[in-house]
Order: C-alpha cells, then sequence, then structure tokens
C-alpha cells in the first residue's frame, strides 16, 4: 500500500479500512480499554450467517473505534458503506445514582435521540466497573442498579444493548470472563448490523438495478454504488465476495455491449463510444487507481478506461486469493475482449493505439504477476502466460511493421508521424512505474525510439516466447513464432537468420502433412534461399514449388521458369552442375519392357518404356534422360537360361510405382500394404505339419525410420551414381502430365541389370531419382550353339529307314552361307536323303521365321548337310531318313553278335517282359562352330528275336526257327528258307512250311514259323 | 456459425478442412495447425483417465483476437477442431458441444462407408453438407 501521491485526493484504502464504529461518553475510559479491545476483537473467528442462502462464514472482526460525531452518521440516500458506523457504543463507568441522573442519564438520552434521527438502531451500552471506585466510593447503591437503571431507562426489550465489563485493566478470571462476554456481545451486534445494513444495501442495490432499462439509468452510477459493496467486502477481508462484485459488473457491462451490438443500445453507453485518445495500458500496481475510478464517477471513463479499471481491481483481488495464473488467462480474455468490443461499437482508434495498450497491459500483467510469485513457480506455470508473451510479441510487430521499425531503410517521415502520434497517446509515464527501469511503458517507448532499439526489444520478446513455447513442449506454436521471426529478418535483409526458423517450420509441417502451410512456408523459404544465393537449395525448392497444385498456375509457372533460367544461363559456363531431387519435377509411373520378359540373348534389342508423370506447369525441353544401370554377372547361371524365362516373369513386363506423394504430401497411407504369407513347415520324416504362421516379407519397409522420407527437403542427399551402363535417351520434350519414354538398348555382355537410377538433364540442372524401386531389372543370357538329334518316334527300329529330328540351336552363332554339317558315314547305319529337304528356321521364341531347302552332299565317308542362313538365337530344324542296316548274317559269329552280345551288354535297357535288343549307332558330327566333332549316339532297336531249335522224331530230326517281332510295327515274312552254309552233301534241308506261305506277325503274339528239316540220315 | 471445421488424423495430418471465406484458409491452417498443441497438452493432462468418463469436449483450446478456437478429440485420437469467430457472442459452450457431436456422428457415418479407407481424406458430399449447415447457420 503506497503512500497517497496527493494528499489532497480522496483516496481509498480498502485494506487499511475496517468497520467503523463510534464511541460516546467516556472518552478517557475508553482509551484505556482500547489498547486490549483492539487486540482481542480479532482474536476469535465468528461465524457469519448470510441471507439469500448463502453460505455462513468464519470471519475474523476487527473495527475502526472513532469518536462518536453527529456528522458520521449517513445522511438520508447516502450510499457509501465503508465510511458507514456499523455500531455505536455508549462507554460509562458511573456508579453514582446521583451522577447518572445528573448527567448521564441526560448525555445517553441525547445520543440515543441523535442515533433515533438518523433510525440507526445498532448501538451498545457499556457499563465499566472497578473494585478500586468501588472502594473508594463505598456509599454508593449495589452496583446492579446503575447497569438496571440504564436497561430500564433506554433497552426496553433488548437488556442485551447494556452490557457490563469488568475490571477491564486487571489480570484475573473475572475480568477474563467477563472480557469474553463483552466480546462476544460485540462480535454477535458487529455481525448482526453487517447483515441488517449490506442486506438493505444490497435491496437498495437489486432495486437500482432492476431500473436499468429507464431512460435516466446510469452504469457509471450503479457501478459505483455495487463497487461499495464490493469494498465493504474486502474490508472485511471477503475477497471472494468483492470479486463477485466486480465479475457481476463485468457480465453486466459485456451483455450492454452484446446488445449495443445487436442493435439494443443504452443512451448511456454511447459514451464509451467516445474515440479512444489513450492507450496508456492498464496499471495494476495500485490496489485501487483513483484516477480511473474518478473518471467512471464522474461519466467521464471511456471504455478502455472502464475495462482497465474493473480488471485493476479483479487483479487485485485475485492475488489477495492468490490465484495469479487466473489474472493472466483473464487478462488475455480481456485484452481480446476489448478489442473486440471496440470493434463491435464502431469506436474510432487510431492505427496502432490497441496494439500499444496491448502491449502495455501484457507486460504489466506479466510484470505484475512476476512481482507475486517466485521464480520457480512462475517457470512452472508458464502455460499461463506465454499466452500473454506471444501476444505481446505480435502487437510489438505489428506496431513496428506499422511505424516503419521494419525495413531496410528505416521509418519515412510518414511513419515518424505516426509513432509520435501513438507516443502522444502514452502520455506520461505514471508515478508508479516511473522508478522502474524495464517498465512496460520504458520498453515501449524504447522500442519505438529507434530500428535498432524495436530490434532488440522484438527478438528478446520473440526469443523469450519461443523458449516459453518449446520449454512446455507447444513446438507448433513456437514455430508459428519463429516464422514472424523469421518473416522480420527477411525484412531485414538477414535471410540467414531467418532460413533455420523456415527450415525448423517446414519441417514440422512436411512431417505432419499440412498442404497449405507447407506450400507458403516453402514460399518464403525460396525467397530466403534465393537471397543467400543457395542455387542447389533454391532450385530443389523451386521444383518443389513447381509442381505444388496449391499455388496458382502463374506462381508455379514462375518457379519452373526460374529453374530453367538457371539451367540455361549456365549452359555457357559449364563445370557447375546441380543436381536436385527429381520426384517433385516428374514421377516415374510405369516401366514397360519390351520383350515383356525382360530377357535379350546377347545382341539383342531391348525397349524399355517408362512413364514419366511431369508435374511442372509447362512443357520443359530435356536434353537427357538417362538410367543408370548395375551390370551384375549373375551367379546362378539357371537365371540365364532360356528356360528360365517360361517359368518366370509371366508378367506382361510392365512395372508400375507406386505414388510417391498424391495430393496427400505426406500421409501415412502411403506406407506400403503389409504383404503377409502364409507360412507351413512340415516335419521331414512324415510331412507332417509342425509349424504354421503369417510372415511379412516388407518388413524392411515399414520399419525403417521416418525420418528418411523428410530429408528429401536437403537435397544434397541425392547423388549421382557413376554407372558403366547408361541408358540414354536424348532431346525430350516433357509436357506437363504423362510422357511416355523410350530407350533402346543393345544387350551386350551377359548378367542381369539394375537400374538403379534416373537422372533428367536440362541444362546443368539434373533432376536425379536417386533410387528405383520396386527393383527393376532385366537379363542378358549367352547361349552356346547346340546340335540335337532325336528321333520322331519313341524308338528307331533298325533296318527300317526312319526320320531323324535335326535342331540346331544358334545360340551366339550365326550361320553363315556355306556353313554344314558334316556327318562321318558309319558302315552300318545309312543316310537317305530325298532331292527335296525342307530345313525350317524358328526364332528365339519359338515363332517361325522362315523356311528354306537343304543341300545334302554325300560322298563316301561323308555326308554333308548345308545349313541355311539363319541369325543368332534361332533353331533351324529338319528331318533325315536314317537307315541302320541290321549286321548281315554272314557267320555264325555274327549271329552269336547279333544274339547274345548286345544282348548281353544292354541288360539294363531290356524291360521285363519284351526284350528287344539294342543297337546303338554312333555318328560323329562337325559342326561349324566347334573344332570337335559332336558325337551323336542313335539307339535302333532290333524288332526280331529269333530261336531256334533242334527236335528229334526217331531218325528225323527238325529244325524249329522261331522268329518273334518285338517291335509295334507288324512286318510281313516271306520267302523264308533255312540254308545250310557248310555245303555238306550228306544233308537236305526240306522245309515244312509251304512256300509261298506269308505270316503277318503282331509284336504281343508268339506265333512261331516251323520249319521242317530233314535231319541228317544215319 | 463456425469459420472453419477440421478433422485431423491422429498423426496429426489433416483429414478434412474447410474454412470461409476461402482468403482466410491459409490463417486458418495456421491456427488449427498451431491449436494441435493445446490439444496435445489437453489430451495428455487427462491422461489415463477411465476411458468411459472422458469427455471428448475439450473446450475452448485458444482464444485470439479475432477467433476462439475449440477441440473435441475421439476416443481413438481424431481431433475435431472449430474455429468460431469471436464477435459471435450468440454461440455458448452448449451449442458449440453440439455441433461438435454432430460433426462426431457425421464423422462416424464416413467411417462406416465400407469404400472409405480410414486414414484417407475426407471426401464425402454427406460431410460436406454438414460441414456447410454448421458454417452458414448464422452467418
Amino acid at each position: 500500500m503506497e503512500p497517497p501521491e496527493e494528499p489532497l485526493r480522496p483516496v481509498i484504502y480498502t485494506m487499511e479500512n475496517k468497520p467503523i464504529v463510534t464511541c460516546a461518553g467516556d472518552q478517557n475510559l475508553f482509551a484505556s480499554v482500547y489498547p486490549t479491545l483492539s487486540q482481542q476483537l480479532p482474536r476469535e473467528p465468528m461465524e457469519w450467517r448470510r441471507s439469500y442462502g448463502r453460505a455462513p462464514k468464519m470471519i475474523h472482526l476487527e473495527s475502526n473505534f472513532v469518536q462518536f460525531k453527529e456528522e458520521l452518521l449517513p445522511k438520508e440516500g447516502n450510499k457509501a458503506l465503508l465510511t458507514f458506523p456499523f455500531l455505536h457504543i455508549y462507554w460509562t463507568e458511573c456508579c453514582d445514582t446521583e451522577v447518572y441522573k445528573a448527567t448521564l442519564k441526560d448525555d445517553i438520552t441525547k445520543w440515543q435521540n441523535v442515533l433515533k434521527a438518523h433510525s440507526s438502531v445498532d448501538w451498545l451500552i457499556v457499563v465499566v466497573e472497578s473494585d478500586a471506585k468501588k472502594k473508594n466510593k463505598t456509599n454508593i447503591l449495589p452496583r446492579t442498579s446503575i447497569v438496571d437503571k440504564i436497561r430500564n431507562d433506554f433497552c426496553n426489550k433488548q437488556s442485551d444493548r447494556c452490557v457490563v465489563l469488568c475490571d477491564p485493566l486487571k489480570d484475573s478470571s473475572r475480568t477474563q470472563e467477563s472480557w469474553n462476554a463483552f466480546l462476544t456481545k460485540l462480535r454477535t451486534l458487529l455481525l448482526m448490523s453487517f447483515t441488517k445494513n449490506l442486506g438493505k444495501f444490497e435491496d437498495d442495490m437489486r432495486t437500482l438495478r432492476e431500473k436499468r432499462t429507464e431512460p435516466g439509468w446510469s452504469f457509471c452510477e450503479y457501478f459505483m454504488v455495487q463497487e461499495e459493496l464490493a469494498f465493504v467486502f474486502e474490508m472485511l477481508q471477503q475477497f471472494e465476495d468483492a470479486l463477485v462484485q466486480y465479475d457481476e459488473l463485468d457480465a453486466l457491462f459485456s451483455q450492454y455491449v452484446v446488445n449495443f451490438g445487436a442493435g439494443d443500445g443504452a443512451n448511456w453507453l454511447t459514451f464509451f463510444c467516445q474515440s479512444v485518445k489513450s492507450w496508456n495500458g492498464l496499471i495494476l500496481r495500485k490496489p485501487i487507481d483513483m484516477e480511473k475510478r474518478e473518471l467512471i464517477q464522474s461519466q467521464e471513463a471511456t471504455l478502455l478506461d472502464l475495462r482497465s479499471y474493473l480488471f485493476s481491481r479483479q487483479c487485485t483481488l485475485l492475488i489477495f486469493l492468490q490465484r495469479p495464473w487466473e489474472v493472466s488467462q483473464r487478462a488475455l480474455e480481456l485484452l481480446h475482449n476489448c478489442v473486440q468490443e471496440l470493434k463491435l461499437l464502431e469506436v474510432s482508434v487510431p492505427p496502432g493505439a490497441l496494439d500499444c495498450w496491448v502491449f502495455l497491459s501484457c507486460l504489466e500483467v506479466l510484470q505484475r504477476i512476476e512481482g507475486c510469485c517466485d521464480r520457480a513457480q512462475i517457470d512452472s506455470n508458464i502455460s499461463h502466460t506465454v499466452g500473454l508473451w506471444s501476444y505481446a510479441t505480435e502487437k510489438l510487430k505489428s506496431l513496428g511493421y506499422l511505424c516503419g521499425l521494419v525495413s531496410e531503410n528505416g521509418p519515412n517521415s510518414e511513419d515518424l508521424n505516426r509513432t509520435v502520434d501513438l507516443l502522444a497517446g502514452l502520455g506520461a509515464e505514471r508515478p508508479e512505474t516511473a522508478k522502474t527501469a524495464q517498465s512496460p511503458y520504458k520498453k515501449l517507448k524504447e522500442a519505438l525510439s529507434s530500428v535498432e532499439a524495436f530490434e532488440k526489444h522484438y527478438l528478446d520478446l520473440s526469443h523469450a516466447t519461443i523458449e516459453m513455447y518449446t520449454s512446455i513442449g507447444r513446438i507448433r506454436s513456437a514455430k508459428l513464432v519463429g516464422k514472424d521471426l523469421a518473416e522480420f529478418y527477411m525484412r531485414k535483409k538477414s535471410p540467414q537468420k531467418a532460413e533455420v526458423y523456415l527450415q525448423n517450420a517446414l519441417k514440422n509441417y512436411v512431417a505432419e502433412g499440412w498442404a497449405l502451410p507447407i506450400t507458403h512456408t516453402r514460399k518464403q523459404l525460396a525467397e530466403c534461399q534465393k537471397h543467400l544465393g543457395q542455387i542447389e537449395n533454391y532450385l530443389q525448392t523451386s521444383s518443389l514449388l513447381a509442381s505444388d497444385t496449391h499455388l496458382t498456375e502463374d506462381e508455379r509457372k514462375h518457379f519452373c521458369q526460374e529453374i530453367l533460367n538457371f539451367a540455361n544461363e549456365q549452359k555457357e559456363s559449364p563445370g557447375l552442375k546441380v543436381v536436385l531431387s527429381m520426384h517433385s519435377f516428374a514421377q516415374l509411373k510405369h516401366l514397360h519392357f519390351d520383350p515383356s520378359n525382360a530377357l535379350v540373348h546377347v545382341g539383342g534389342t531391348l525397349s524399355i518404356e517408362i512413364t514419366l508423370l511431369s508435374q511442372m506447369p509447362i512443357s520443359v525441353q530435356v536434353e537427357q534422360i538417362a538410367v543408370s544401370v548395375h551390370f551384375s554377372i549373375e551367379k546362378n547361371s539357371y537365371r540365364k537360361t532360356a528356360e528360365w524365362l517360361t517359368k518366370h516373369k509371366t508378367s506382361n513386363g510392365i512395372i508400375s510405382f507406386p505414388n510417391e506423394n498424391s495430393s496427400v504430401p505426406f500421409s501415412r497411407s502411403s506406407s506400403p500394404a503389409l504383404e503377409l504369407y502364409e507360412m507351413y513347415e512340415r516335419s521331414p520324416s512324415d510331412n507332417s505339419l509342425n509349424t504354421t504362421g503369417i510372415i511379412c516379407k516388407n518388413v524392411h519397409m515399414l520399419l525403417r525410420r521416418q525420418e528418411s522420407s523428410s530429408s528429401l527437403e536437403i537435397p544434397s542427399g541425392v547423388t549421382l551414381e557413376d554407372g558403366a551402363h547408361i541408358l540414354k535417351c536424348s532431346n525430350v520434350t516433357l509436357d506437363p502430365g504423362v510422357n511416355k519414354i523410350i530407350f533402346r538398348t543393345q544387350a551386350k555382355e551377359p548378367g542381369t541389370y539394375t537400374l538403379r537410377q534416373m537422372c533428367t538433364s536440362v541444362g546443368q540442372v539434373q533432376f536425379v531419382l536417386p533410387h528405383i524401386y520396386p527393383i527393376v531389372q532385366y537379363d542378358v543370357y549367352s547361349q552356346d550353339p547346340q546340335l540335337k538329334v532325336e528321333p520322331l518316334t519313341d524308338s528307331l527300329l533298325a533296318g527300317i529307314p526312319q526320320k531323324v529330328k535335326f535342331t540346331v540351336t544358334t545360340g551366339y552363332y550365326t550361320i553363315k552361307n556355306g556353313d554344314s554339317l558334316q556327318l562321318s558315314n558309319a558302315d552300318a547305319m545309312l543316310i537317305l536323303f530325298h532331292a527335296e529337304n525342307r530345313a525350317i528356321i524358328y526364332s528365339n521364341t519359338r515363332e517361325k521365321s522362315s523356311e528354306a531347302s537343304l543341300m545334302i552332299q554325300s560322298s563316301e565317308k561323308v555326308t554333308s548337310v548345308s545349313l541355311p542362313m539363319a541369325p543368332a538365337y534361332h533353331m533351324i530344324e529338319f528331318e533325315l531318313e536314317v537307315l541302320s542296316l541290321p549286321s548281315t548274317p554272314t557267320s555264325g559269329e555274327s549271329d552269336k553278335l547279333v544274339n547274345k552280345e548286345p544282348q548281353r551288354k544292354n541288360k539294363e535297357k531290356q524291360k521285363a517282359g519284351n526284350c528287344m535288343v539294342t543297337l546303338d549307332q554312333k555318328v560323329s558330327i562337325d559342326c561349324p562352330w566347334s573344332i570337335y566333332s559332336t558325337i551323336i549316339a542313335l539307339t535302333f532297336n532290333i524288332p526280331f528275336k529269333a530261336t531256334h531249335s533242334l527236335l528229334s522224331a526217331g531218325k528225323r530230326k527238325y529244325i524249329q526257327v522261331c522268329v518273334q517281332n518285338l517291335s509295334e510295327l507288324g512286318f510281313q515274312l516271306s520267302d523264308s528258307n533255312l540254308i545250310d552254309t557248310g555245303n555238306s552233301p550228306d544233308l537236305q534241308l526240306v522245309p515244312l512250311n509251304t512256300k509261298c506261305q506269308k505270316f503277318v506277325q503282331y509284336s504281343a503274339g508268339e506265333q512261331s514259323q516251323a520249319g521242317g528239316s530233314k535231319g541228317i540220315g544215319g | 456459425m463456425a469459420v472453419c471445421i477440421a478433422v485431423i488424423a491422429k498423426e496429426n495430418y489433416p483429414l478434412y478442412i474447410r474454412s470461409i471465406p476461402a482468403e482466410q484458409e491459409l490463417k486458418f491452417h495456421y491456427t488449427v495447425h498451431t491449436s494441435l498443441d493445446v490439444v496435445d497438452e489437453k489430451v495428455s493432462a487427462m491422461g489415463k483417465a477411465l476411458v468411459d468418463q472422458r469427455e471428448l469436449y475439450l473446450g475452448l483450446l485458444y482464444p485470439t483476437e479475432d477467433y476462439k478456437v475449440y477441440g473435441y478429440v475421439t476416443n481413438s485420437k481424431v481431433k475435431f477442431v472449430m474455429v468460431v469467430d469471436s464477435s459471435n457472442t450468440a454461440l455458448r459452450d452448449n451449442e458449440i458441444r453440439s455441433m461438435f457431436r454432430k460433426l462426431h456422428n457425421s464423422y462416424t457415418d464416413v467411417m462406416c462407408n465400407p469404400f472409405y479407407n480410414p486414414g484417407d481424406r475426407i471426401h464425402s458430399r454427406a460431410f460436406d453438407n454438414m460441414v456447410t449447415s454448421m458454417m452458414v447457420q448464422v452467418c
């Protein structure tokens, strides 16, 4: 509580005020009792029962005892409560009836009459008795008689209005008892008086409030009345009740403003609509701002004055109630509300005035709170105050912009004029803060004084706010303040300081996928990077912006043009290459292989059609699109074989790439879907199911770190691989939207080729797609030329001409004119040929490509088949007839050879029932592609099985020859006869079969051909 | 009534955001995004309060000079944020609550659509119409 500055002005110090109790009668007596009385009165609390259902309260009573004067009694209509005497006490220690009759009675009567005249009924007569006096005057009446007389004379029916206080200055139990009784009485009477008088006051107040619709009603008058009540509550230390009074006033006023906005205006309110001429902010350092209170009293207050005063009172009470955080919260509401109300009431406010008012008020509230809390308390309640810090920062910023303090050149004369006007509205600094170095007033004045000072204050505030936001985890708010700061730095032409704030904010927006803030921040960042000369970053940002559909077409074109301009400028001075990420420039959509199995033999051509979705708003002339290819020699040679082709890669050769970023720049749903597979594990022994499960095959995609996706913002992550193998396509125009680009390549070395990176060159700018995913591969294989000879039927039979198919797989070898197969003739096998032999040439994929006639020449030793010309990786097919001559049975040995030896030799080839004898014929073939001869073995089955037996009948001998056909073919046997090779004259063979007998034999049958013969006689 | 209504996914990216007038769109996006700070704070302050007893309505997230931002969070941590003009004093807490409830119901309908992929942006005419009705009602 500060001492009054101007003693002449009536100042209300509610805290020092106590309810007034007047004392009449013996002043000396009172003076002697006073010390004990004032000390004892507040010692014990008293329950205060309230009207209107309000909860009873324990209250410690204190009083301000003043000498009774008639002027103290309120006149009719006076609403002042603070100066209202709640109780009147008459003190006397008279014990002499004579004295009583002579003077005291008159005196009390006079006193009573004055009270009655003012209809005051709260009074008490105290008779102090002391033994000392009694002893002195032994002739007096019993002491009770005076009290009785008084009671009789004055307290009709209210005997409790007269109390006796015994020996108040002695230290005895009787004294104590007497004091206690007296104090209890005093407290009870005081409370009764409060209840009665405050109740009456409240009733009057309510009546007044009900009249608010009447024309002459004044809010200010009413304000003063209700505030009086608040004062009394405050005086009684009932801060909660006091606060309620102000809150009611607050709500009432707010309602009027709202109604006014709705067109229901009260006359008195128009006064508050006067234009704002002073904006010196809240004053919270005094419990009561008398200056403003007087303005209200005299109905001269503006809206801001009223609001300020009201809030300063609420603030004081809240701090008494130890609720400083409510102050900060209410303050923010108040400031917002005032701005709204001024708008609603259409009050004219000079530009910047409100900003000043809000700024000063924010700081004032913060300093007030700091003044009543310790550091730790403040630190743990940042969330309550940071709003004010942020608001102050915002307001200072807009003041800076308004006054031309945030520009390179500093304020111009117009700005200066505005500043002067704003400072004028602040008035002089108030005496309470004059000695404070960091007062809001001084801060504002200083901040507006120069560009440098503004910068210092603005940066201080911003940094403090960012720090506070960060410390309580309000990262997004911190970033937003940071962005304002970045804007400031950009205006101050120090982009290097702005960059980090923009980058941080952008990272946050990208991570959470907020498209519009991303676009906006990126645009700011682009400007910043341009100023900083970060060519690469600028171009990368530009490419992102050029592809950003949230920008207008013109803006996109602008950024695209920026890239193209740079690309073209640098053409003259090569050397500086800028590598950017491709994903913003164009997206790889599909890739189509031809041949569709992505398998090509050495020397073959492969074409790859790439579908690129250009995201640039205009057509871009691209010098080259290159795909770098990684070459690896597959260890698994199987992959290279032609068979692989049919078994794998059954797709149509189109590979689709997932959308990198659709309209939602970063939605978690773009992460790949789970690829789940069933898994069975069976026991190796009995094939029973051991375990089953589900396997996720793309865990590596799903569980990768999240940051990797946002790192695309930093283009330094893009590196260009040096690959020996590069697919190129030059001078392509990429139109906006879908483009198809075809790469052709001639397969060279066999192996697996993996497409790794794609690089689009525009002048010196290269857009690189660092990884192509899913993995795209094509294979190149090489095959040796091969000759295959196989019978057309299941098996070849000896002795009859049969067709054999020759298949020449050319592989890498190209068959030239004159190339021929040289077949070395075997004795037992003849190669038969006709004049017209045709060969068919197939392509690699079994498509018939041509037909040619075949030239076959035969000499004694060699049969030469001249092959038709055929390119590499083709097949030539032709058929030849071969005849395996069964060995001529010229000798018995050969018989044996035919019958037994092969039988033994080919034992394993014989099937259980049918025992066909086989005969291997080997042909050596010289192929044009090899210096080595190819040995082809053809297996011929001998279709017949012949058995003979010698049978005897008497002297006659019969020879039975049995020929069995084992093949599936039918044979006709004719002219069978038995010849004696020994030419012995004694032997005569007589055939038993008729000469012309013909038997058709079936393989399954075992028909026997019997040949009778005359045995050797003798 | 409301000047901006947003539905924000659990991971804090917008599922739906619409505002009037269109020129202020960017500002509202910033406002709504920043308000997530307070949503986070309030949600974590609620902590592990019994799920069925938890109040979904978060109340006033923070006032600005011109707007009031209200929040609501579903049990699946999808946030609804509504920005209301400060000058619109007719809107009391109860109205805001009921607007959020309406929004929640409509959102549930969207989720029930078998063709809607949870996590995708909301493109639903029914939802659009409902939002529109809440935006123009008083304005």
